[in-house]
């Protein structure tokens, strides 16, 4: 039972569980609080705010590390993860909200402010809802429970007679006697609850969550006001162009930067591998840029666009075995063996790596455009030589990331020259920077044998990924046999690829899905049964049988062995916790090879749904994106030269080649939230590629599907 | 070549005395301080930098500014009027017409020249005009269902 002490108060009790100051350990010590209480309901944080930001590599578990309320009522939550367009902005303050019971529009968000915000990895693997949404609903959760503990103080009746709405707490049936939780928290810190556990909202009770919420970065995104990185100015700021080399692995033999430095109003920075030209004026330093003269050593290129997946089973090494079951050398009857391939993919947010330095008083601080605000102050901080502590990230919106903006060069470049130069420094790289210096998805191989039985049940699936790493790589079906393995590592970095790679939105998993859904495809077309009726034949788990089917009701499905003619396919993937089952319809002109995608349908598992209009959103976003990886994106490359340098021939999917999409969110309440990021990109190759082959008969094994390639698959 | 350059930006006049050979993005952003039209890929493949100039969407960073002497500019902080959003951005807020937000600009700019002359468009007529406009997100969808719900009201003056 909670003790109350008769002694203490309501005054002195709030006092005594608020701090003095906005987020600043001064005030009361526990002993002094304890006193006071008489040992009650809550105790003082005795952590000091230094070594509550200091955790690492956990979540901190102080409320205060999330939330200020302030006294006119406004929520503020601290999120480490940033806004790049997935809608964690809005949903992560729904969470709040639900938890403490005040209106959504009452949050502001705080995010990827290395200084105000609570210690985090980073924003990538649909992880901020799954991850740190619980941390963010314990905390209001937590809030909420001593807010209405010192409510029941101050109006004097016991906690479970009160209510709350809109941050308004307030005596149920007599709604004059009330008291808002601006009132009682006053912006300061709130304490600790101690001999109780706060207790999460059920989802009968939600009123925010699972509700949909128009997006709270909306007003600034429309007229112009949101901040990304290149909108910062600072006073005396200059604009910084670097020279690059004209390929990956090329070294300067020669630097003429004379003409550079008799132009007015030009700083030259030549510092090891820094070269570099600052002006007041961006379009003055890009001139600048052009007149320093430089050779340049290449090295011989090993692989190009063409011969890349040769090259890596040729150089695959040992293989990590993901996967023993059974023996899949048991099996030998009619084995089918297929070779997929997809390319390197630029993640080509539609806003550079852009950031802005500036030092002052001895600390640096750097607005930049990342997903990895805590990783780019360690790299900074690392690359200066000087103390994290003297390093403060701030994280403006970021104009889409997709597993790109977790690489933070420009950020650690911007630090540098600000620190060499003493003025603030903007370094924005230029989209052809941005095609050279981004890290790709890395092209793949995918071999499978596979072999089905006269009943048409799997048995055996022999799975060997090269470069795509094993993410969805497992089989999903009931496989007696199987053999899952590995090579490359996921791009296996530098002593493999000719430029820098890493994680494109479901890193490795679209390829891996790619080649087994197809590969499912072309069994049960061996087999003469309908696509849909083999996935269900061959699988018992009950979260991936619902998606297939709720996506084929959706979709109008009739049933027929591949190819039918209809031009229509289904695929399913499960990739960060969630089930995604894609049905669709495609148009092939046989003419000119061009594939015209006309309709998706969406069925998503993804547990508990925050904001299901976000999550559609999402959905809709990985499959309008998933097209470009599928019929145009692959970057063109000889060794470290890059052909592709700007969308002219890097070929984002554009309006008239979206199809129309159609999303059902399937009810999974009982279950945790799981990701909403990824998983709907993941089916996006093997659907069309099944359909294609359900249109035409054609199989193709690689992608991106150009029309070029179509028209070579139908001629062979 | 340094000279004097008048326009009217977002209903005002702006004079400049400087090289009228510089961009219109990069004016617009730097000596204007108006920051929500964006670069996306300075060759005018990506439309977001895209601002009207007599009505007609250009690309702002394909445009001197000899090129918009004594012309009228119309950037993304223009479609406020008298502090209420014109119906375009209003439906894209309705729509979700935007994800990370970045070509948020162009597309509303680009939709709002096209809405100006073609008050009521057919859907296929919509998506023409925007295939010029890259969004990386995926919020195609919505930014088609946006602008026909603007121009259904009257959207774009």
């Amino acid at each position: 039972m909670r003790k109350h002490n008769a002694n203490v108060d309501a005054d002195d009790l709030h006092r005594a569980a608020l701090f003095s100051n906005t987020r600043d350990g001064r005030g009361f010590t526990r002993r002094s609080f304890n006193k006071l209480l008489g040992g009650g309901i809550v105790v003082l944080i005795t952590t000091k705010p230094a070594t509550l930001f200091a955790q690492r590599r956990a979540y901190p578990e102080d409320l205060n590390a999330y939330l200020r309320i302030d006294e006119n009522g406004r929520v503020t939550l601290f999120s480490g993860k940033i806004e790049m367009g997935q809608g964690v902005h809005t949903s992560l303050a729904q969470m709040a909200a639900e938890e403490l019971g005040v209106s959504l529009d009452s949050m502001t968000m705080v995010m990827g402010d290395t200084d105000q915000c609570p210690w985090d990895q980073g924003t990538w693997g649909s992880q901020s809802t799954r991850m740190f949404g619980p941390a963010v609903r314990a905390a209001a959760a937590e809030a909420r429970a001593v807010l209405m503990n010192l409510a029941a103080k101050k109006l004097g009746v016991a906690r479970e007679k009160l209510v709350v709405e809109n941050g308004v707490v307030s005596v149920a049936g007599d709604a004059s006697r009330k008291v808002t939780y601006g009132e009682l928290a006053k912006g300061k810190q709130i304490a600790r609850l101690v001999d109780e556990k706060a207790t999460l909202r059920m989802v009968k009770e939600f009123k925010v969550i699972g509700h949909s919420a128009k997006r709270l970065d909306g007003l600034e995104k429309v007229t112009g006001r949101a901040q990304y990185a290149g909108d910062i100015r600072r006073p005396g700021m200059l604009y910084a162009r670097i020279l690059r080399p004209p390929a990956h692995g090329a070294t300067r033999k020669s630097l003429d930067t004379s003409k550079a430095k008799a132009m007015s109003g030009v700083t030259v920075v030549e510092k090891d591998d820094l070269v570099a030209v600052l002006h007041a004026d961006p379009e003055a330093a890009g001139h600048a840029l052009t007149l320093i003269k430089a050779e340049w050593d290449q090295p011989a290129a090993a692989f190009d666009t063409e011969s890349v997946g040769d090259f890596f089973v040729k150089n695959g090494g040992e293989a990590e075995v993901r996967t023993t079951r059974g023996d899949v050398s048991s099996v030998t009857a009619n084995v089918v063996r297929s070779t997929f391939r997809t390319g390197y993919l630029a993640h080509a947010p539609m806003e550079p790596h852009t950031a802005v330095a500036e030092l002052k008083d001895g600390k640096m601080t750097v607005w930049a455009g990342t997903q990895t605000p805590f990783g780019a102050r360690t790299r900074i901080a690392q690359t200066l030589a000087v103390d994290e502590k003297n390093v403060r990230v701030i994280t403006p919106f970021v104009g889409g990331g997709f597993g790109g903006k977790s690489a933070v060069n420009q950020a650690v470049e911007a630090a540098r020259l600000a620190q060499i130069t003493g003025r603030p420094v903007m370094v924005a790289w230029t989209r052809g920077e941005e095609f050279f210096f981004d890290t790709f998805g890395p092209a793949a191989v995918v071999k499978i044998a596979s072999a089905v039985d006269d009943q048409g049940k799997i048995t055996s699936w022999d799975y060997q990924v090269y470069a795509a790493g094993d993410r969805s790589a497992e089989v999903l079906y009931d496989v007696p046999n199987v053999s899952v393995k590995s090579y490359l590592g996921r791009g296996g970095g530098a002593r493999v690829h000719p430029f820098a790679v890493g994680p494109w939105r479901a890193p490795g998993a679209a390829t891996n899905v790619f080649g087994r859904e197809s590969q499912i495809d072309i069994m049960a077309a061996a087999a003469k049964i309908d696509p849909l009726e083999f996935r269900l034949r061959n699988a018992s788990d009950a979260r991936l049988r619902r998606v297939l089917k709720a996506a084929a009701e959706a979709f109008g499905w009739k049933a027929a062995p591949g190819p039918s003619g209809q031009g229509r396919a289904i695929a399913v993937g499960f990739d960060a916790g969630s089930y995604c089952a894609l049905a669709a319809e495609v148009a092939v002109d046989r003419a000119t090879g061009t594939i015209a995608v006309k309709r998706v349908v969406a069925a998503q598992d993804m547990g508990l749904v925050i904001n299901p209009d976000g999550a559609k959103m999402q959905i809709e976003g990985c499959i309008t994106m998933g097209l470009g990886y599928v019929l145009s994106e692959e970057l063109n490359f000889k060794g470290g030269a890059i052909a592709d340098r700007n969308f002219d021939t890097y070929e984002l999917p554009r309006f008239a080649a979206v199809p129309h999409i159609e999303t059902l969110l399937i009810s999974n309440d009982d279950l945790a939230p799981q990701g909403g990021g990824e998983p709907a990109i993941v089916p996006m190759g093997a659907v069309i590629a099944n359909a294609v082959f359900d249109a035409t008969g054609v199989r193709m094994l690689r992608l991106p599907m150009t029309r070029e390639r179509v028209l070579a698959a139908m001629k062979a | 070549m340094k000279r004097s350059i008048q326009f009217r930006l977002n209903g005002k006049p702006v004079a400049l005395d400087t090289d009228d050979e510089r961009t219109l993005l990069w004016v617009l952003r730097t000596d204007l301080d108006l920051t929500g039209t964006k670069y996306g890929c300075g060759e005018g493949v990506c439309g977001a930098c895209t601002v009207a100039v007599d009505g007609t969407a250009v690309r702002s960073c394909q445009t001197t500014l000899a090129a918009v002497q004594g012309k009228n500019v119309v950037t993304v902080e223009g479609l406020e009027r008298g502090g209420h959003l014109d119906p375009l951005q209003q439906a894209f807020i309705d729509h979700g017409g935007f994800q990370c937000g970045y070509c948020t600009s162009g597309m509303l700019m680009n939709a709002w020249a096209f809405l100006q002359k073609q008050p009521h468009p057919s859907r296929d007529a919509i998506v023409q005009e925007m295939d010029a406009n890259l969004c990386r997100c995926g919020a195609h969808q919505r930014i088609v269902a946006a602008i026909q719900e603007a121009a259904g009201k009257g959207g774009a003056r």
